[in-house]
């Protein structure tokens, strides 16, 4: 077997609070392979966008060794593309600059920039709101923008935080299918958090399913869906009894905190 | 918008009431709204002059106070004065904000400056001002530095704490964004940060620029040989109280036009923040 594009082994994570620390992540242990396309699902709260900004190198953890690719991460860096959970355009940015800004920072010239910053545009399909500002922008153009970015200076991982959670069904189905054709044809090392099973079984090869207080990775389920998939597959058998397995790992998970707590 | 069929009619297309939160306004609107306050008010000071209910030596008629000011402008009197103010007040203004700008942005972006600098700028923004002023008239005269000195100490030290709020207020995500990008700090500072809170700085800018002027005119009429400030304090001594009124007012004005002439710039400079 390969060497797992990322490696994440007795992960653990505390935030301090009034009552002394609080433990957020509790050995965490996940292996992505390359051109895998992983979701990360669980209740609200249980740390799923503190892992990710983790593996981003945004955040220190306590304990644990995270690898990507056998070298342990030291930061953040262009290596991994992150799509936020809030909108992060720059808004005195138009939308192909937005792109551009990403492509300066990753040292390419000028002339390249504004190539590789339309081709990406196309990509998401908005060349014509390509000189438009983030204001003039719906939420899920603005999305579509940030993906654009995150994916125009070819990072090896992207790094999704409930990138359609603002996002109305329709369009969140639209951005779904365009984000899985660009996984398909670029070959993309996908960690995506989202709190929608649908959402998770449709997109992903494996679901990792996350339990509360503290969050701990409770369950793990292999998406055998064939690919290409489209929007179809939603009412198929098989779909619909994994998207209930899911749901059920992921309720049994905050019970068992609610118990606890009790 | 579609019309709402009630029982197979066509319900009544309402309009919305002006006075829904958030509702906008034309701009024809907002000027008469306006205008109509202005007007109002002139024709109340008016009304309570000419029917001589108040002697004009408390409060001349409008006519009376534009008449002087006339006389004023025409012997350039007014603009001598306001020339004087308005150099003093723009090298005081320009003195503060080019300070205040660099060290609000160092105590929003890094907790250690903060910390070193933002609980003593508090506790020096709550010192009165006008107690500094026999103190700065001791240290410099009445020469224009000690102008400049009433509006630094005046404008300074709230223009720190605002820029530090405007910087905090840039959303920890567009720094993380940066990160992600490899950007060094000081890029993520210079690309990222001060864009981001420029329009907030802006704001702050165009409200202090109201202070520094308070706060020239308050020097000027303790001690000054020229100036707005100086012509108020001088009239009252010859009981010309439609200088006093006059030149009052004409601050007002000075204020309105530097006022709205920021927002107009501010609607250029931020054009991208518009819908539209
Ligand atoms: N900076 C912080 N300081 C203290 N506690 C924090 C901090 N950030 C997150 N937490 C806590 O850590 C836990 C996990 O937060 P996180 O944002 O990772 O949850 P999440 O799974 O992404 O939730 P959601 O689905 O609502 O986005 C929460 O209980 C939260 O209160
Ligand atoms: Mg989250």
């Amino acid at each position: 077997m390969a060497a797992p594009k990322l490696s994440i082994t007795g992960l653990e994570k505390w935030f301090p609070s009034k009552s002394g620390p609080v433990q957020v992540l509790a050995d965490i242990n996940v292996e992505l392979a390359d051109n895998e396309f992983v979701s990360l699902v669980g209740a609200s709260g249980c740390g799923k966008s503190t892992l990710l900004s983790i593996v981003a190198g945004l955040q220190d953890f306590d304990d644990g060794v995270v690898l990507i690719d056998g070298a342990p991460i030291t930061g953040p860096g262009l290596d991994r593309g992150v799509v936020f959970q809030s909108y992060t355009l720059l808004p005195w940015l138009t939308a192909i600059e937005n792109v551009e800004f990403a492509l300066k920072a990753a040292g390419k010239s000028a002339g390249e920039c504004r190539d590789i910053a339309r081709e990406h545009i196309e990509l998401v399909k908005l060349t014509r709101f390509a000189d438009a500002y983030p204001a003039q922008l719906s939420g899920g153009m603005k999305q579509r923008v940030a993906i654009a970015r995150a994916l125009s200076y070819r990072p090896k991982m992207l790094l999704m935080d409930e990138p359609f959670g603002a996002l109305d069904a329709l369009t969140r189905h639209q951005m779904q299918e365009l984000l899985t054709r660009i996984w398909e044809e670029h070959r993309l090392t996908v960690l995506f958090v989202t709190h929608d099973v649908e959402e998770a079984v449709y997109l992903s090869d494996r679901i990792l399913a996350m339990s509360l207080h503290p969050g701990r990775i409770s369950a793990s389920f292999h998406v055998g869906l064939a690919r290409p998939r489209t929007q179809d597959v939603i009412s198929t058998a098989d779909f619909i009894a994994l998207q209930k397995d899911v749901l059920k790992a992921i309720r049994a998970g905050s019970q068992q905190a609610e118990e606890l707590e009790a | 918008m579609a019309d709402v069929k009630v029982n197979g009619k066509p319900a009544v297309k309402r309009r919305r009431s002006a006075f829904r939160i958030g509702e906008g306004l034309s701009r024809r609107a907002y000027v008469g709204i306006a205008g109509t306050v202005f007007a109002a008010f002139v024709l109340l000071w008016w009304a309570s002059t000419a029917s001589g209910l108040i002697k004009p030596i408390f409060l001349p008629g409008p006519d009376a106070v534009w008449v002087k000011m006339v006389a004023l402008a025409a012997d350039g009197t007014l603009w001598v004065d306001a020339g004087a103010s308005l150099y003093r007040m723009m090298v005081g203004f320009l003195l503060a904000s080019a300070m205040a700008i660099p060290v609000g942005v160092l105590i929003g972006c890094f907790r250690p400056w903060e910390a070193a600098i933002e609980p003593f700028v508090d506790f020096v923004r709550y010192m009165p001002v006008v107690a500094f002023v026999p103190l700065t008239i001791l240290w410099a005269g009445t020469s224009d530095i000690q102008k400049f000195v009433i509006i630094w100490i005046g404008t300074f030290f709230q223009q720190v704490l605002m820029v530090m709020d405007n910087v905090k207020r840039v959303p920890p995500d567009f720094v993380g964004l940066g990160r992600t990008l490899g950007l060094s700090e000081f890029k993520i500072l210079t690309r990222i940060v001060l864009p981001s809170s420029l329009p907030g700085i802006w704001d702050t800018l165009r409200i202090s620029l109201g202070w520094a002027w308070t706060w020239l005119v308050l020097a000027e009429l303790v001690a000054a040989t020229s100036g707005l400030g100086y012509r108020i304090t001088v009239s009252q001594r010859y009981f010309q109280t439609q200088t006093i009124i006059g030149y009052i007012l004409f601050l007002g004005i000075l204020g309105l036009i530097t006022d709205q002439s920021m927002k107009a710039l501010e609607r250029v400079l931020f054009r991208y923040a518009a819908r539209r």
